[in-house]
Parts: C-alpha cells; structure tokens; sequence
C-alpha cells in the first residue's frame, strides 16, 4: 500500500460533517423535492382543494423523511456496508415475522404492529435486498461472476424474501425485489445466456405459478388481459382509470377540476392511481413533465453511483436507482392498464408514509455513495481495510 | 498485489459502466413506451373517453309534468290533481332509523309492517335517497310534522300528486282512471316518464283515450352525478310541457241532471248534438267512485262492486247492447219508403195479429188497431202495420238502411270499450249460426227484437241522423281535436249526406210528433207541453222473455208482475225542439217495463233540462230543418179524416172488419189481391 493511497483514504473517511455537507449534491435533492411538492398540490386537489386529510400528512411525512436522509447520506459507505448483511437478516426476520403475527390490511399480511409504529417488512427488503447483494458482489471478479456455483447464494438471498412476500400476497412488492436484484446481477457481469435461460424455465414455470395464485391474483391477471370484460367489477378500476386519462387530453381539465377523481369515479386517486388524478387534470403534457422529471432523478441517480470509486457503492447506487425506476415505471404502466394491477405506489408523489420513507431512505444511501465516492474499499470487505 | 487488485476494479468499473449505460437505455425505452401510451389514451383516443368521461358523471333526471285536468265544456273540473302529502325518510340524516321512527310514531302511527318495509328499503338503497314512510297525509298531520322537526332527523314532507275526481260517481264511466304502467305499457312505450316511480297513465275511459296529452311531456334535468349516485350539482334544466287541459263536450249540470232523472235503475241516458255531434249527456247508472280506486278498494267494496247485477263498473250507453224493440221501426220505416215498395198512405188493416206460413205474429195491442198507413202505424207503434211492410220490402234493405244510421258498427266514440251490436241478415245469420233465414225472422227483426241489438250510444246517433235530415254525424267527447299534445278547435265538417228523400223523413217526423204530440201516441202522456220545446219520439220495449200460447190466453203478465230479470227493457228515442230539432236523446232502463211510461217520462225531463240550458235556444239553426207545427197538425186532421172516409168505404165495399186497405199500388182492394 502506498503512502498516498493511505492518506488519500485516510483523509476522506475522515471527512468532516461539514465536508460531508458540502459533498451532498443538494441539486439532487432539489429535484427530488421538487416532485414531492407536485405530490403535495396533487393531494391538495385529491381532497377536494383541502390540505387535509392528506397532503398535510404527507408533508410532515416529507420532512421527517428529508431528515432521514440526510443523516443516511452522512453514515459512512463502510458502515452501511458493514451493517448490509445485518440489515438483511432483520428484514428477513421480520418477513417471517410478519407472517406469523402480522396484521391483516388491504387483503394481506403486510404489516407488523410494534405498538409505536408499523412496519412494512417488505419495504425495508427493498433496501437491504440491495444492500446485501451489493456487499455479495463487491469483491467478485468478472471470473467468480461467471462461475454457476458462485452464484447460488445470492439467488438464495432474492428468492427467500421473494417467496416470502409473494406469500402475503404482496405481487407488487415480489416483482419489484425480483426485477432489481436481476438487475444487479446483470450489472455485475452475470451472462447474458443465464438470464436467457431463467426466462425459458421461468417460462415454464408460469402454469405451476398459476396453480399456487390466490384468486384475487388470477382474477388482476385475466382482468388485466381483457378489462371491458367486467367493467362493472374487478375491471373498474382500470377502466375508470383510462377513462380518466383519456378525459384529460392533452392539456388536461385544469387544477382540481378533474370530474373522474372529484366524483369519485377514480378508484385509490391518492394512493395508486394518483398519476390518473394529475394526467386528467394537467393532461399530457402534465404527465411528460413528471415523467421528465423523474428521468432527470434516474440520470442523476446514475451519475451519482458510476462516480464512486469503490463497487459496492456502485452497485447501491444503482440498485436503488433501479428500484426506484420499478416503482416509476410499474405504477404509470399500471394505471395506464400496461401491466396488472399490483398495488405499486407512484415514488414520492402517492399517499403513504412507508413508501415515502424507503424511497427517501434510498436516495440517502445513493447520497452517501455519492458523498463517500472516493473511499477505496478492499475486495474483501471494508473491515480489513480500516 | 495493489496493482492486480487496481486493474481488477478498472475491468470491474469499466463493466458495471457498460451494463449500466445497456441498464439505463432499457429504462429510457420503457419510460419512452409509457409517453407512447400516453400519447394515444390522452390524444389518440381523448374523444372517446372524454364521452365515457361525461356519461359517468352526468345524470339525466326525468321532471313528471303535472297530468292535464278533465273538464266539462263550462270550464268544471272533472278530473284534477290533489296535493299528496308524504312522509320521507332519508337514512344518512338520522343516526338511528328505529328511534326517529320511534319520535314519529307518536304524531302518525307506523305499525310494525311499515317498520319492516322502511328498513328493508332504507338497506337496500344509498343512504342519501329517502325512503316513503307514507302517503296520504292529511295537512293536519303535516303542521305536526313541520313543528316536531327539530326532534325527527332526517324525516322530510314532500308533495306529490295524485288525481282526484270531484264529481266522484258522476261521469266515472267517462272519465275512466290512472293507475302505474304495466309491463305491457312499459314494453309498448318508449316514453322514458313510465319508468318514474309512482308515475300513473290512464287506463281507461278518457284518460286512456287521450292519455298522451293529458300526460304532457317530460322535462329533463341534467344533473352532476358522483360515482355513488349522489346529485353533485345542476347542469341543465328542461321544465318539459304540462299535460293538456281537456274539455269535454259534456254539461257535468245535465249529466248530474240526467243520473239523478234515472235514479236507482240500471239504465243509460245519452244526449246528442245533432249537428255537431257533442255528446252533452252520457249517464250510466248506478255508478261507482273512481277516487275510492286511488284510495285503494277492500276486497267487501270489490266483491260488491263486481257481484252487483246491475253492473255499476260498465258503461251501459255504450257496452250495453239491447235489443232496440219498437225505436228500430224508424229503420223498417225509412227502410220501406226509401225501396218505393211502399207508400206513406198505403194501409194495412192490423186485427192484433198477422200469419206467416202457419205461424201466428201478435201485435202487442190485443184486438188490433185497425186500419194504419205510415203515420199512425209509428204513432200507435202498430206491430201487425210494420210486420206487414217488412214482408214486403224483406229484411235486407231494412239492415241496409239500419247501418246507414250507425247500428251494428261502433260510432266511432273516442272512448274505449264500445260495442256494435248487431244488425242481422241472412249472410251473418249463416255465418254466426250456420243457419237460412226464415221468413218470420224478418218481421221479428223489423220490431227490433230477436237478433237485433244496439247500444244507447248507436240509437241516439240513429235518432239525431233522422232528426238532421239524414246526415251521418259521428259522437265525440272531447270539445277539441287533439292532435299530439296540442289541441286544435274542432270545425264541425260537413257530414256525409245519407241520401234519403226530404219527404221520406218528414213522414217518419210526423209520426214521431204524432207518437208524442197527438192524442192516442205512445207517449202522448209524456209530451211537452210548452211547443217552442216541443219533442218528437219513438217509445220501445223490449221483450226479454218468450211470451207462450197459454200466457197469451189468459192475458200477457204486466211487467209489475214479473221478476226483474224477465221485465221488458224500456227504450225511448227522441228529438228536440221539433220546431228547429237540435238535441237528440236516448233512454235505455234496463228491466224498466214500458217504453212510453218509463223511459219516455226520463227522457222529457232531461230534453227539457237540455233546451232550458241551451244558449243559442232561440238562435237560428238550420233553417231547412225548420218545421210548422200548424201545417202539420192540419195535414195530420186531413189524413185521420181521409183514414175514417176510407175506413167507411172498406166496411161498405169488403164488409166489416176485412182486411182491406190502399195497396202500394194505389189501388183499394183486400190485402193480397193486389194484381200489380
């Protein structure tokens, strides 16, 4: 080890908080704000042109998240690193937990009640989900990538917490951690052919996944396919949705003047089907302007995480990125009747504490990495080189 | 080992670098497809789901009109619309549907019944939509209502409409009812008002006949809905057009007038304009409450109603079909002048019976009348006379000529139910009883008994087309032609002309005036005495039993004696003033007895009441209707003495008591010798 490389180090883990301050890429968080307001002036018009109930909640949700990510973005890259797989074990914990005593809300066990707060486990999955993966393949060659045996442990670490979820039933959730972690596998190098041949047995796999859907599962499916089928019941939703939509046009029916949302013909408008509510009322082109914004977050995300110097960091950053762009694109696709209805919130705009949270929680990490950039982190973990 | 591990996280960085622009171009085609599907629901397909957008939240509310009252041509009302006061309850406003109905059972009862159904309906419907806790209330109870508000949540007072018949029993046969749409009338109409709730259209009488304009049109509301049903808001209001005012050409005083002059009979008075075909006059008693079926009827009132044998619910002037008896001697009448076969001197000797073939046909004076020509065989209502007539001219042209008058078709009356009765010949006798005619049918018939029936309606338009100088007026009740929901004035046309000679009729008048006006008429007792009112008439009764040999022996039963099923039915036709005829009158009594002594005394009366009534009384009329009493009562002096010269000659030439008269052709001989 050269002396530079030592003091190079040295000097950054032992930044300052106010270097770390300075480091933060504040335009990031502006922009993420930013959406959050539009999310807030939704909620606005969601109640009828009323800060209650939600949009009030949403923001104290808002500031105590923003705090939340600040401190994350200050934690150590190593630490996070050192704490990934710890955090893993809890969440999965916690999943099993969850399954055992977990209350019953929207249909399934999601929630766990621990008296002073509620948590989601699958949320916190997201985020260890990533984590923990990063830390797997942080000191892998391309060689160790490309050996079958090496990969068996991380497909262990996505389809436990995988089946777990999906066993809530939580298809959303379950589609969003599979779709990440594949991601990262692809980012580190998995080959192609591999993907090529999960997707063949996957594939396969989809008339026995059938036989063990719950009903209500099946029946999101089959109305997915055809929703004129039963306009009445499960393809309500999605019809409204598109009615709503279609309704806007391109230039939308104007601020708090959409009829679809205001008479309630929209189903969930501040919750999963928000994005309805803003592209009937500002239109088209209300639409391609959140979605602008949300590309300039994903292109930051990237910028942010390919500017670490270290793998880990790297493979949090754009995990996370990858995770958040899952919840962008399964929403809208969802409410545009793309893909099934999953019950995927639309990211820092939808009403919800949990999903606030995690998201703001990952772009903390994704700062972090950002902020920690230079720390070079040894192959085999940060432990043995501090 | 530093510089391996460098290299190493170079390849590393520059492959996570490589994937993640493939990663990241992935993404970008993904968000580009969700701006693609953008594109076409928002612009592509905006125009159909801007539609579906706005039939999910508007709403098209349908406004009932308020129904068109009836009235009578003075302007009464005969049918109108009450206040319907109801009690609502709407279920979101109160917090325990048990306790304010609780409150409101100490101000009107609510049993237990109406308690399971205001639940079951609250249930079943939104919370918001109120729910009927009665109807019916009377305004008493709505004061105590309004006062107790404060203490009744969610209870609300709400006016609706019900129709309501004034004159309750007078005119109910006219007037039929309303009551809701059927599933027939429902599939039949496309009228989107029948759909209301508690709507009523008419089901019979009037109110079915001229239902669409009574009904008026339904406005709309267009109202914003949300996607619960709740009205958010009015976007739109079209008030609809009111249902008609319809006048009737009835006098509702005359009509009262007339059911009071038939009183507890079961009988029928209809009383015509002869020129313009109003019907002033169109009693049927005994009658029956129509308000008592909006009220709703106990099964002893149905059971009633329907078990009476004098038939309250029909309306006997025009679904009543009797036998006309002696009034259709006017059709055998005009029927033999018009083949020319007979002359109006012409006579025919009656000994109170005829034979035909080996069958005796009695004349109902026993003893005869003696020596008849036209005139005095209508003023005595000589059987033997128009027996003897109708053998000559044959029952063909007297049908002809009786459905030239209006018999055995429907009028054409706008009001449902009416029937034709039945003017026979020998085509429908073999198609209805696969049977010939025979000979003794034809004077049967020529009398107005056996197969021929007609209703009060049908001879009292036989009675104003001879009265008018042959013209086929038609009845209507309805002062004006209703045309859509509009009503256009009604011009009098010109009625078709039946094409009888002007002396012809004047006979037949005669002996109409003579039958009322002259000592020894049928119904001499019943004239009137004041001539500016003056009335011509034709009595009838009609046989209803068969009268045997030995009856006829020891003396046909009166009707006095008889049961009231087996009395003969009392019929008088008349017209008035004879001066200047303008009115026309039946009276039919079911079982009465005598023509001339039951129903001829009614018909005075209810003729007299018209003419009192009339304002153009006095003013012109047709003038060639006009008749000179004078002229007449001389011509008629100078005919009767001509009858006793003849009737000398005939007992000095043949003997007396021969039957013997002036032929058709001219000549005097004893019947049946005629060589021409």
């Amino acid at each position: 080890m050269s002396g530079d490389k030592l003091h190079f180090r040295f000097s950054r883990s032992e930044m300052s908080l106010r270097e770390k301050l300075w480091q933060i890429s504040w335009s990031y968080v502006a922009l993420i704000s930013l959406v959050c307001c539009i999310g807030f002036f939704t909620l606005y018009s969601a109640a009828n042109g009323s800060i209650d109930p939600w949009a009030d909640r949403q923001m104290m949700r808002f500031a105590v998240g923003m705090l939340v990510m600040l401190g994350v973005a200050l934690v150590d890259i190593r630490a996070w690193m050192r704490w990934s797989y710890g955090l893993y074990a809890m969440a999965l914990v916690l999943l099993v937990a969850v399954q055992l005593h977990g209350s019953v809300g929207m249909g399934a066990q999601r929630w766990i009640d621990l008296g002073f707060i509620q948590i989601q486990p699958s949320e916190i999955m997201k985020i260890a989900m990533v984590l923990a993966l990063a830390r797997y393949f942080h000191g892998a060659s391309y060689q160790d990538v490309g050996r079958p045996l090496f990969l068996l442990p991380p497909l262990a670490m996505v389809f436990l917490p995988v089946g777990l979820v999906l066993k809530q039933p939580d298809l959303g959730t379950a589609m969003m951690l599979t779709l990440a972690s594949g991601a990262m596998f692809f980012l580190v190098g998995v080959r192609l052919w591999k993907f090529a041949l999960l997707l063949a047995v996957g594939g396969g796999a989809i008339p026995v996944a059938w036989r063990f859907m719950r009903e209500y599962q099946r029946q999101r499916i089959l109305t997915f396919l055809n929703p004129e089928s039963d306009p009445l019941g499960a393809g309500y939703h999605i019809l409204q949705s598109k009615i709503a939509l279609g309704s806007g046009g391109l230039f939308g029916k104007g601020f708090m003047l959409g009829t679809q949302s205001h008479l309630n013909f929209l189903p969930e408008k501040q919750t999963d089907f928000i994005f309805t509510m803003l592209a009937e009322e500002w239109g088209m082109v209300g639409g391609v302007v959140l979605l602008a914004l949300y590309t300039l977050i994903l292109a930051y995300g990237y910028a942010l995480s390919l500017r670490s110097r270290n793998q880990f960091g790297r493979l949090v950053g754009l995990g996370l990125t990858t995770t958040f762009f899952l919840y962008v694109f399964i929403n809208i696709a969802m409410v545009m009747g793309l893909v099934p209805v999953v019950g995927v919130p639309l990211p820092l705009i939808s009403y919800g504490g949990t999903a606030m949270l995690t998201l703001l929680f990952g772009f903390g990490l994704i700062l972090s990495v950002h902020i920690h950039r230079d720390v070079i982190i040894g192959r085999r973990g940060a432990a043995e080189d501090i | 080992m530093t510089l391996g591990n460098n290299r190493e996280g170079t390849d590393r960085a520059k492959i996570i670098g490589r994937r993640a622009l493939l990663l990241g171009g992935g993404k970008l085609a993904l968000l580009t497809t969700l701006v693609g599907r953008m594109y076409y629901l928002q612009v592509v397909e905006a125009d159909k789901y801007a539609v579906l957008a706005d039939e999910n939240r508007i709403n098209l509310r349908l406004l009932p009109p308020p129904r068109g009252r009836i009235l009578d041509r003075n302007g009464v009302p005969m049918a109108i619309n009450q206040q319907n006061y109801r009690v609502l309850l709407v279920s979101e406003e109160t917090d325990d549907i048990n306790d304010t109905l609780d409150a409101l059972s100490h101000i009107i009862p609510v049993n237990e019944h109406d308690r399971a159904r205001i639940l079951r309906e609250a249930r079943r419907h939104r919370s918001f939509v109120p729910v009927t806790v009665r109807e019916n209330l009377s305004w008493e109870d709505v004061s105590r209502i309004e006062i107790n508000t404060p203490d009744l949540p969610g209870v609300e007072i709400d006016v609706g409409q019900s129709r309501y018949y004034p004159l309750e029993g007078l005119g109910a046969h006219l007037l039929g009812y309303v009551a809701t749409p059927s599933e027939a009338d429902l599939q039949n109409s496309s009228d989107p008002l029948l759909e209301l709730p508690g709507f009523r259209i008419g089901k019979a009488g009037i109110e079915k006949v001229y239902d669409i304009a009574l009904r008026g049109k339904g406005g709309t509301s267009q109202v914003e809905v949300n996607a619960v049903g709740r009205t958010i808001r009015e976007l739109k209001r079209d008030d609809g057009v009111p249902g008609l005012d319809l006048h009737l050409t009835i006098d509702v005083e005359l009509q009262q007038f007339a059911a009071q002059r038939l009183g507890e009979e079961s009988a029928a008075a209809v009383v015509l304009d002869i020129h313009t075909g109003d019907v002033l006059v169109m009693a049927s008693t005994p009658s029956f409450d129509p308000n008592a079926f909006n009220r709703g009827l106990s099964s002893e009132e149905w059971k009633e109603l329907i078990g009476n044998p004098r038939a309250p619910l029909t309306n006997k002037a025009i679904a009543g079909q009797y036998p006309p008896g002696s009034t259709f001697k006017l059709m055998t009448a005009l029927a033999a002048l018009e083949s020319g076969i007979v002359t109006p001197d012409m006579t025919v000797l009656c000994t109170g019976q005829m034979s035909l073939g080996n069958i005796i046909f009695h004349c109902w004076k026993k003893g005869g009348h003696g020596t008849m020509d036209m005139e005095n065989g209508l003023k005595n209502s000589c059987d033997v006379y128009f027996y003897e007539i109708a053998r000559r001219v044959g029952f063909e042209r007297i049908a002809e000529m009786a459905r030239r008058f209006g018999l055995g078709s429907v009028t054409g009356l706008d009001l449902p139910g009416e029937r034709s009765g039945t003017i026979p010949d020998k085509a429908w006798k073999r198609a209805t009883l696969d049977q010939p005619w025979h000979p003794g049918e034809t004077l049967i018939n020529s009398i107005g008994q056996g197969y021929v029936l007609a209703t009060p309606l049908q001879l009292a338009v036989m009675c104003a087309r001879v009265a008018n100088g042959g013209y086929a007026v038609t009845p209507h009740l309805a002062r004006d032609l209703v045309d859509g929901i509009h009503a256009v004035p009604r011009v009098t046309p010109d009625w078709p002309d039946l094409g009888l000679s002007r002396q012809n009729l004047d006979v037949v008048h005669r002996g109409m005036f003579a039958v009322v006006n002259e000592p020894g008429g049928t119904a001499y007792r019943e004239r009137i005495k004041d001539e500016s009112m003056a009335m011509a008439g034709k009595s009838g009764s009609a046989q209803v039993r068969r009268i045997s040999m030995r009856e006829r022996e020891t003396g046909v039963k009166k009707n006095d004696e008889l049961p009231w099923k087996e009395r003969d039915h009392a019929l008088f036709v008349a017209f008035a003033p004879v001066s200047n005829p303008r009115y026309a009158c039946c009276v039919t009594v079911e079982h009465g007895g005598g023509g001339s002594s039951v129903a001829a005394p009614m018909c005075r009366d209810i003729l007299i009441e018209v003419q009192k009534r009339d304002p153009q009384r006095a003013a012109g009329g047709d003038p060639a209707l006009k008749h000179d009493f004078e002229a007449w009562r001389q011509a008629r002096a100078e005919t009767e003495a001509g009858h006793q010269a003849l009737a000398r000659e005939v007992d000095r030439r043949f003997g007396p008591g021969t039957a013997a008269g002036i032929c058709g052709c001219g000549g005097l001989h004893v019947q049946g010798s005629c060589g021409a």
